[in-house]
């Protein structure tokens, strides 16, 4: 299952490629693609681990870039 | 403009203003050396204390390298080696770039959904003889609508009554309007120019032809293109490479000569030029604007990568039926050595069996002759030959050549490139059909396009037989063209070509998606026409033309090419300039100043050179 978020403030294009590089290394994640210019995130992975990840992953994008705001849609 | 982007912008409006007063007065008066620090430290703090404050913050997680870091490296050496003016500036003009960037950035998110504003965002629905305007996901099928002049038609449908225009000009990128009448099907997105349309929704919202759209290009965003990735890649190592250099310049040459304040300045120089920035945000950008500037013309991408491709396409191969000729199958000449009456009852019979267009064609055109209506047992239908059904214990047929051979009855061959269905049954040839299928006004000047543009081979595949394949053929000037395919040795013949291409060079194949879905997503680009009605062409191509004009194709093809300039102008550029500014830092030619000038400068040249992707 695909899941998609909305990338609040996302504003540093590097940091958006580093989000998915750092993402991607998470267990359980099949596929992620962060698009900086569409300020999304197309984030695939194991259903059980879904809570975990989706935490893991916002903590990454918090980490990075401070001011980006994820929201699930 | 945002309310960060405000904040930021007063700040700096505030830090230039502090900065040219201590410019000024640290020039004119004679002040103590603590005095100018505080001076020049106030506006520095102003314009980049959240520079400082991330890079803070970054290294107490382990990220260094990082640019907030960096810049923070950097200004806070000039202040150690007494650079004082040249600190403030770098963070102040620094400052500015990233405004002006988050500004470029939000501008052209902006121009391309604004490209996309196709959404209707209201329906007029008929309920219990009122009518009630709600959001057109609320709208079931078979309910009616009513559209009046100057509102977007919310959902795909039937007109039921009422005659007007429409401008499909956002869908199609036509600009001519089209007549639409009673019975004639619409989709959504149109403006209605003129008339009331009472319209029955045969579709829901979230499988209407606007939302398919929309769907195709949000995630067109996703599919990153192979030079971005590149670039991502690129940049890892591009700045710890020169932070790096930049130590091993401090280092060095101090050990020598013992000079670290004069090394140092120099070393800072490439810190400021230390982020890749510039790259990183144009490639995608100008993809992006590519992409948008393409939907406009009612030319669907599903992704960079897609039109990265295209811009190497070597070769382009068209099915025939629908793409270069109309797909609209007319009887055009009818020759009987027999009974008419026969004829055109059994051409009937038979034709009805087949879903073939120009069996289809016979099938029309006899049945409006044929008085009586034999009933023929055992009707079975070979695919690329014809039907074949018995009628009071004789065989009857009626197809292509081909089938004439199988039942061995020799005639004199009709040379044409049109379609011909001959009918008969064993003791031999009733009559046959002529059946025309026009060629496309555009298909020549698409032709003539393409080679304009550097295509170097053009191929025609088709199911028809070779005279009329190659006749259309020499019309249209193609270099090639193969006739008498089977649905699937048409991907036979693509892979051949595809072998046959050269390495990196791209082969793109054209067609109508109605039965070559497979071949489409079999090329290196598999582009569907005039596909807004059929979900597995949409599915299988990478690029989705909204209307069945070939011409599209040169259009998207020298869309790509341009795109494609542009990125290389900005790579070549932005890395020429932070090379040149190395090597000038190096040798203590070019200064801060300089320096900061030349990498916001690089950023900004290359995001508004991007941005003319957009305005293809």
């Amino acid at each position: 299952m695909k899941y998609v978020f909305r990338m609040e403030d996302l504003e540093c294009a590097h940091c958006a490629a580093k989000m998915e590089r750092e993402i991607s290394k998470l267990d359980g994640v099949i596929s992620v693609n962060v698009s900086f210019l569409a300020q999304k995130m197309t984030l695939e992975c194991d259903e059980e681990n879904k809570p975990d990840i989706f935490s893991k992953a916002k903590a990454i994008c918090k980490r990075i870039e401070p001011d980006c705001v994820l929201v699930e849609r | 403009m945002k309310r960060k982007q405000k904040k930021l912008l007063i700040r700096i409006g505030i830090s230039a203003a502090l900065f040219i007063a201590a410019v000024i007065i640290s020039e004119t008066l004679d002040v103590k050396i603590w005095l100018s620090l505080a001076m020049f430290f106030l506006p520095y703090f102003i314009s980049g204390y959240d520079v400082i404050l991330s890079a803070l913050r970054n290294i107490v997680r382990g990220q260094i390298f990082d640019e907030n870091f960096l810049m923070c490296i950097a200004t806070v050496g000039a202040f150690a080696i007494g650079e004082y003016p040249e600190a403030v500036f770098v963070m102040l003009f620094y400052q500015i770039g990233e405004l002006f960037q988050s500004i470029a950035v939000g501008k052209s998110r902006r121009s391309i959904s604004a490209l996309m504003d196709i959404k209707p965002d209201q329906a007029r629905v008929l309920r219990n003889g009122q009518e009630i305007t709600v959001s057109p996901d609320e709208v079931g099928i078979g309910e009616a609508v009513i559209v009046r002049a100057g509102e977007k038609i919310p959902l795909d449908g039937t007109v039921i009554s009422g005659t007007s225009e429409l401008n499909c000009m956002a869908l199609t990128g036509e600009s001519a309007p089209k007549y639409i009448e009673k019975g004639m099907t619409v989709t959504g997105g149109c403006i209605n120019l003129s008339g009331i349309l009472k319209i029955e929704v045969s579709s829901k919202y979230e499988d209407s032809t606007v939302s398919r759209i929309l769907e195709l290009v949000e995630n067109a965003a996703s599919v990153k293109s192979k030079t971005d990735k590149l670039i991502t890649r690129f940049a890892r190592y591009y700045t710890p490479f020169v932070v790096i250099s930049a130590f091993l310049l401090v280092l060095i040459p101090t050990l020598i000569t013992g000079d670290f304040a004069d090394w140092l300045g120099r070393a800072l120089v490439f810190l400021v030029i230390s982020c890749p920035c510039a790259l990183v945000i144009s490639v995608p950008l100008s993809y992006f604007g590519g992409i948008g500037a393409a939907s406009k013309k009612g030319i669907l991408v599903k992704g960079a990568l897609y039109l990265e491709a295209l811009a190497e396409a070597e070769t382009v191969v068209f099915d025939k039926t629908g793409t270069l000729t109309k797909g609209v199958f007319e009887v055009s000449e009818v020759k009987c050595f027999d009974n008419e009456e026969k004829l055109f009852a059994v051409a009937a019979a038979l034709e009805a069996n087949s879903n073939h267009p120009v069996a289809k064609a016979v099938y029309e055109y006899s049945s409006s002759k044929a008085c009586v209506n034999p009933k023929l047992s055992e009707i079975t239908e070979n695919a690329g030959y014809g039907v074949v059904g018995l009628l009071e214990g004789k065989k009857y047929f009626a197809g292509n050549i081909r089938l004439l051979n199988e039942f061995k009855i020799k005639t004199e061959e009709i040379k044409s490139d049109l379609a011909v269905v001959y009918v008969g049954s064993e003791d031999g040839l009733i009559g046959y059909f002529v059946v025309k299928d026009e060629l496309k006004d555009s298909s020549r000047e698409a032709i003539k396009a393409l080679k304009s543009l550097g295509i170097s081979q053009t191929v025609m595949l088709s199911g028809d037989r070779e005279e009329c394949v190659s006749e259309i053929a020499k019309k249209l000037s193609l270099d090639k063209a193969v006739g008498e395919l089977m649905p699937d040795s048409k991907i036979a013949e693509l892979e051949k070509i595809i072998c046959g291409a050269r390495k990196g060079k791209k082969v793109v194949y054209v067609g109508d998606g109605i039965n070559d879905a497979p071949v489409i997503s079999r090329a290196d680009v598999g582009i569907s026409m005039g596909a807004l009605g059929s979900d597995a062409a949409i599915e299988a191509a990478d690029v989705v033309l909204m209307d069945d004009n070939p011409q599209k194709v040169a259009e998207a093809i020298g869309l790509a090419k341009k795109t494609k300039r542009i990125v290389i102008e900005n790579i070549v550029f932005a890395l020429g300039v932070k090379l040149a500014f190395m090597v000038l830092g190096a040798m203590n030619i070019a200064g801060l100043w300089l320096a900061v000038f030349a990498d916001v400068g690089v950023s900004v040249i290359a995001i508004l050179n991007a941005m003319r992707t957009l305005k293809q």
